[in-house]
Parts: C-alpha cells; structure tokens; sequence
C-alpha cells in the first residue's frame, strides 16, 4: 500500500507541474461543452413541443437580460427605476408624516405644560425621544414602503439569479464563487440574512470570502439613510426632475461602488490570505413567475417596512434619550455630547465629516437603522432648537451644522462601507465560529471606510472645490 | 484489494442487490424512493459526511433489492459534498445499477447527469419521471428513440401515480443481473482532450486498482480534479488499517 501510495502522489505532483491551470480550464470547459451539446442533440430528438412553451418566451426574455451587451445596463436601469419611484414618491409623504407627527409634538408639549411637569421629564421624553422617533419614522417610513414592495417584486419575478448570472463573470475574474451574487441580494435585505445565506457556497475559502464582504452591499437598515441624504443634499429642496435623477444617479452610483469594493475586496483575499481557485455551479435559472402583487405588498410591508422601521424605533427610542441627557448633561462649559463629538471631530474632518457623524456611526453599531436618528438628535440638542417640520428644514439644520454636499457624500460612503451592525457581527461569528474572523470582519470594512472617505475628501478639499 | 459499497457503511443481506438512485433535484427522485421501498427505510448519515443518506428495500420477482438514495445534484463534475458523495459512491461504491431519475419536461438538463453517471458504469436505468406533467404542458417524449439513443433502458413514469414502476423494477432487476447488456453513448471530446487522456490513462494504469474506470479518472485529471483519487486512496486505506485490526483481534483472540 505505502509504495502505491508514495509512487501515486508523485506522479500527481509531476502531473501538477505538466499541466498548467489556464489548460485544466479550457479542458474543463471543452468537456463540459461536450457533454452539454450531447444531451441537446439527444433532447432534441426525443423531446417534442407541441406548444409554443412557456419556457421559450423565458428563454427569449433570458437572452436579453443576461446578454452580456445588456445584462449589466438592464440591471442598472432596474435599480435605477425603482430608486426613482423612491425618491419622487418618498417627497411627499415625508413631509405631510412630518407636519403630522410634529404637530402632535406641540400638543404633548401642551399637555406637559398644562400638568406642570418638570422640564427635564420634557427634554427627555419629548425632546428627546418623542422627536427621535417621529424622525425615524418620518424621514425612514416613506422610502422604506416604496422600497421594499418593489424590490421583493423583482426577487418574485425571478430576476435575482439572473443578476447571479450576470455578475457570474466579474466573480470569477475576482476568484469568488458567483453564487456570491445571489448572497448579496440577500444582503440588500438584511446584512445578516446574507451572511447565513452564504451557506449555498460550498468551498469553505469562497464562503468565507462571500461572509467576509457581504457587507458591502448597503441593507435595509443603511438604504434608508443613503436615500434619505441623496434626496435631502443631492436632490435639493425642490424635487426638480433633475435633483430627482441626480439623487438616483448618486444612489445606484453608490451601490456599484459597493459592488466594486466587493470585487476588489475578493481579489485582494482570493490572492493573499485566502488564495484558491473558483469552483464550478449549477445555476437553475428558475421560470419567471407572474408577482403576486397582494402577497408581496404584505409581505414587504409587514416582513421588512415594519421589521426595520420597528427596529429603528426600539432602538431609536432610548437612544434619543441617551443622546438627549448626553447632550444636557455638562461637564465644564461643554455637554458629555460636546465633549465626545469634539474629541472625535478633528478625525471626523480629515474623513470629510464630523464628529458628530462619527460619533453617531460608533453608537450605532448594534443597529445602522438608528446612525441617522442619533445624528439628527445630537445636532438638534446640541443647542439648535428648530421648529423641524420638514425635510427643508432638516437640511437647514444640517447646513447649519457646516455640512456640505462632500459631507454627504463621505456620509454616505462611510455608511456604505463601514463595519457591519451588531447583529450581522454576531451572525458572522455563529457562522465562521471563529473570533479571528469576526474581529476581521469588524476591522477591514472600518478600514476600507477609512481609506475611501479620506481619499475622496482629499481630494475634494485639495482640488477646492467644497 | 476492492472497493464496494460495503466501504460506504452499507450493509446489504448477503443475497440482496445494491441499487443506487440519483437525479437532478426537483425531478421527483425522493417519490420514486418511497414509491419504490415504501415503509422500509432507514436514514443516516453518509459516512464523514454531513449528506443525509437514505435507504430502502424491496423485493421484486423474488429478488431482494436495497436501494440506496444519492443526493440530488446536477452533475457529477463540480466540487460540492453532495456531488462527491453521489459520484464517489457510483465509481466507487460499485451498486449492481444505478437509476438516474429525470424531469421529462426538461430533458436537455437532465441528460447531462444522465450521460455522466453513464461515463462510469454501463449499469445504468434511466427513469424518465413526471410524464403526466409533461403530457399537460403538450410535451411528447419518445422514450424509445431515447432508450436507443443512450443505449440503456429508459422507463417513463409517473411516480406520484404509482404509473411505470413496474416496468422500472423489472429494468433495474435485469440490468443488475445482467440479464439486459447495455451499451452507454459516449459523450465525443476533442480529439486533443482525447488523446491527451488516452495517454494519461495510461501511466496511471499501474498505479490504480484495475476495477476503476481509468480513461474516466485521467478526463479527471486533465480538468485538475485529483479528489476522485485521493478518494480511493482514503477508502483503500481504511480498508487495510481494518485488515491489520481485524487480525489483530484475531490473534489476541487465541
């Protein structure tokens, strides 16, 4: 046995050197042509169609769809359509939520003057948690119940694995599994869905490589709040069709951004700690079905709107008061808030931000759904008392507060890319079952964050154009 | 020494035939299952691996079959633990024959498995399953030009019906007995993948046990694949370590 053995592998080590991996490929590819073109002669002969079949107009619609000239722009246009229906639908009923929820703000207010109640008990039940959550819901509720029902209309169309099939290329190139693509659907909705959705991926080095960026892809928690600062900065205070494409534009220029970084972020792992060979799939191309429209605005409503709308507001609620007492309580001439921010705000600055937004990013780690609420409220406490009754009037508030369309964008970007929620961390450290990893997982998007902010605010400030 | 599905931790009657059931997923592989073993089955493990096996027997015309469930893949090239498992225990495990069972509304995705099962054992049944639902979407299928055409019996059926498991039984029964010779199509490569693997087939040839079908590992060789080897390799040695254990027991024994 031991000499049968011995004398085997070493003719495997020799075969290795022969063949190189680009023949293996090719020889790989060739067989699998020649077996693929032998089943077709023989179905050809064997099966009969009598109906023009259903599955033919998929096909026809396939050849479209995932063509390699129009896959990619198809998808683009996609996104970009259902962003525009977000961002023009979501104008309106923001403002009247707004109107409504803060009108309601004044009568509390009423009723705690009329029962004489303390004016702490005021600024932190009302100033403070009341108004965080009528921002989380006024400003995150409409995009969300635009969002969500017309993305889960795609997934229910079947248009997600070919999106896997048309990005099946790119991951290759980038030595990742192409069913990385359909995780990264999955992280559109949830960062820690996607993460347990890595599983499909077999290879242990792909999968790993999938968890390790799935975060990269903005989830319903972050979408909210890129489409909130695109429509608030980029698409200006009148919703001109113009500020609306620009803001479209910004937002899907962000997801390919991401997507990008993916790749990059693949590669770079694929060829130092985690260096492999793609593997090879199946990838079924389900039929297209016919959306069931009732069952999707449910289920998009209820399973997602409200999901993370009440995440939000869980985590909102306290938070708003934390921030608020943070915010009066002083130490010296200066707030706790003040004291934080502006230790953080140098480093804020360098990234093109400040340190308020940085300090909201870190306090938002168990959920990204509340980075904004905290910001606007450590803004609006921090002594800018606004009557905020629009989404014109948050943008004053953030001009106000020195903001400018890079810091927007970096805002954005950091958002983007930064470590991944509490959630999805823990979910990342059931799947691996490795802290390493985790902490990984943690430290390289803050990284990567880091190094995009700051070249793209260094850039800005060196070209002068904020 | 030899491999035999008894290195796979089955555990057939001494006079009962193997047979093996693979298949596309979706194509009603686990209905022909019950279908066929009804109550008698019994699910585990596949051995160090995490793929749910099952196993069921029945008897047909007096003969006692143990029919062993495959995980449902679409091909037997890739890398995943479901399609090592089902392609290490055709080439390896060796069952008297194995059933492939296809969607008939999808034939072209279907054969390929169909022509790669065939690639490593001539004992093959084809089970074109799901006539009825082909019938309904105006799809005919000849299953005898098809039977021609691969060179192994093909049975339609519509297992949910209880429909062409007769017939089925008694294909497998005559293939796994050898009463009905078969003659697979071969899958026809380039010529320069083919001579490449004719001369591979070669040196290696001394190497490998002669029970392997040598020209189907070097294909595997040449597309980079050397796990089918390492595979045998594996299982031989546990065999080996288990002779030495089992005549130590032996002689302690006396």
């Amino acid at each position: 046995m031991g000499t049968l053995n011995s004398s085997l592998s070493s003719l495997l080590s020799n075969l290795a050197q022969e063949i190189n991996p680009k023949e293996t490929q090719e020889i790989r590819d060739s067989i699998v042509g020649s077996i693929y073109s032998c089943a077709e002669a023989i179905a050809e002969k064997v099966a009969h169609h009598e109906l023009e079949r259903r599955s033919e107009l998929d096909q026809k619609i396939d050849n479209v769809v995932t063509s390699r000239l129009l896959g990619i722009p198809i998808m683009l246009a996609l996104l970009g359509a259902i962003l525009w229906i977000t961002i023009t639908g979501a104008n309106y009923p923001s403002e009247m939520l707004a109107v409504g929820l803060f009108w309601l703000e004044d009568q509390i207010t009423k009723l705690f003057i009329m029962i004489n109640a303390p004016a702490w008990l005021h600024g932190v039940l009302v100033l403070g948690m009341y108004r965080g959550l009528a921002w989380v819901v006024s400003v995150m509720l409409p995009p969300m119940a635009i969002f969500f029902p017309l993305f889960t209309l795609l997934e229910d169309l079947g248009y997600l694995p070919r999106v896997a099939f048309n990005l099946d290329r790119y991951f290759k190139k980038a030595c990742a599994h192409g069913k990385q693509a359909l995780t990264m659907c999955m992280g559109f909705g949830c960062n820690a869905a996607g993460v347990i959705s890595c599983r499909i991926i077999e290879s242990p080095r792909e999968r790993l490589i999938a968890i390790l960026t799935n975060n990269f892809v903005p989830c319903n928690g972050r979408f909210p709040t890129l489409i909130t600062l695109s429509m608030i900065f980029l698409g200006g205070t009148v919703a001109t069709s113009y500020s609306t494409a620009a803001a479209t534009a910004s937002v899907v220029g962000l997801v390919l951004v991401g997507v990008g970084i993916t790749l990059l972020i693949s590669w770079l792992l694929s060829k130092t700690v985690l260096k492999g060979v793609p593997s090879f799939f199946t990838l079924e191309l389900p039929p297209y079905r016919k959306p069931q429209v009732g069952r999707i605005l449910v289920r998009s409503l209820l399973d997602r709107t409200i999901f993370v709308l009440m995440r939000a507001v869980v985590v909102a609620a306290p938070a708003g008061a934390i921030t608020w007492i943070l915010a009066n309580i002083f130490i010296g001439d200066l707030s706790i808030l003040a004291h934080l921010a502006g230790w953080l705000d140098p480093f804020g600055r360098l990234l093109g931000m400040d340190g308020i937004i940085l300090m909201a990013f870190i306090l938002g780690l168990p959920a990204n759904e509340i980075v904004l609420p905290i910001m606007i409220m450590s803004y609006v406490s921090a002594g800018a008392i606004l009557e905020l009754d629009s989404l014109n009037a948050l943008r004053t508030l953030l001009i106000d507060n020195g903001w400018t369309w890079l810091t927007a964008l970096s805002m954005m970007l950091f958002s983007l890319l930064h470590y991944p929620c509490g959630t999805t961390l823990l979910t990342i450290y059931k799947e691996t079952k490795s802290m390493k990893w985790t902490v990984f997982s943690a430290l390289m998007p803050l990284a990567v964050a880091i190094i995009v902010t700051l070249l793209v605010a260094q850039t800005a400030f060196l070209l002068g154009l904020v | 020494m030899e491999l035999t599905y008894v290195d796979f931790g089955l555990k057939p009657l001494p006079d009962q035939l193997v047979i093996a059931l693979a298949g596309n997923p979706n194509t009603g592989k686990s209905t022909v299952f019950n279908a066929l073993t009804g109550l008698k089955q019994h699910t585990g493990n596949w051995p160090g691996k995490t793929v749910l096996r099952a196993e069921g027997s029945f008897i047909h015309r007096n003969n006692k079959i143990l029919l062993v469930d495959l995980p449902g893949t679409y091909s037997l090239l890739a890398t995943s633990a479901d399609e090592q498992v089902a392609r290490d225990f055709i080439c390896l495990g060796r069952p008297n024959a194995t059933v492939v069972v296809t969607d008939a509304t999808c034939l072209e995705r279907n054969l390929n498995l169909v022509l790669q099962v065939m690639e490593i054992t001539p004992k093959v049944v084809v089970c074109v399953n799901l006539m009825d639902e082909a019938k309904r979407r105006k799809i005919r299928v000849d299953v005898d030009t098809l039977s021609r055409e691969l060179g192994v019996p093909c049975i339609p059926t519509t297992a949910r019906d209880g429909v062409g498991l007769d017939k089925l039984k008694d294909a497998i029964l005559d293939v796994a007995t050898g009463v009905t010779v078969t003659s697979p199509r071969r899958v026809t490569y380039e010529p320069y993948i083919k001579q490449a693997a004719t001369q591979l087939e070669a040196r290696i040839r001394p190497f490998l046990p002669k029970w392997v079908n040598h020209y189907w590992i070097a294909l595997r060789l040449l597309e980079g694949d050397s796990s089918i080897i390492k595979a045998i390799w594996s299982r031989l040695e546990d065999d080996s370590v288990r002779a030495v254990i089992k005549e130590g027991t032996a002689a302690w024994a006396r």
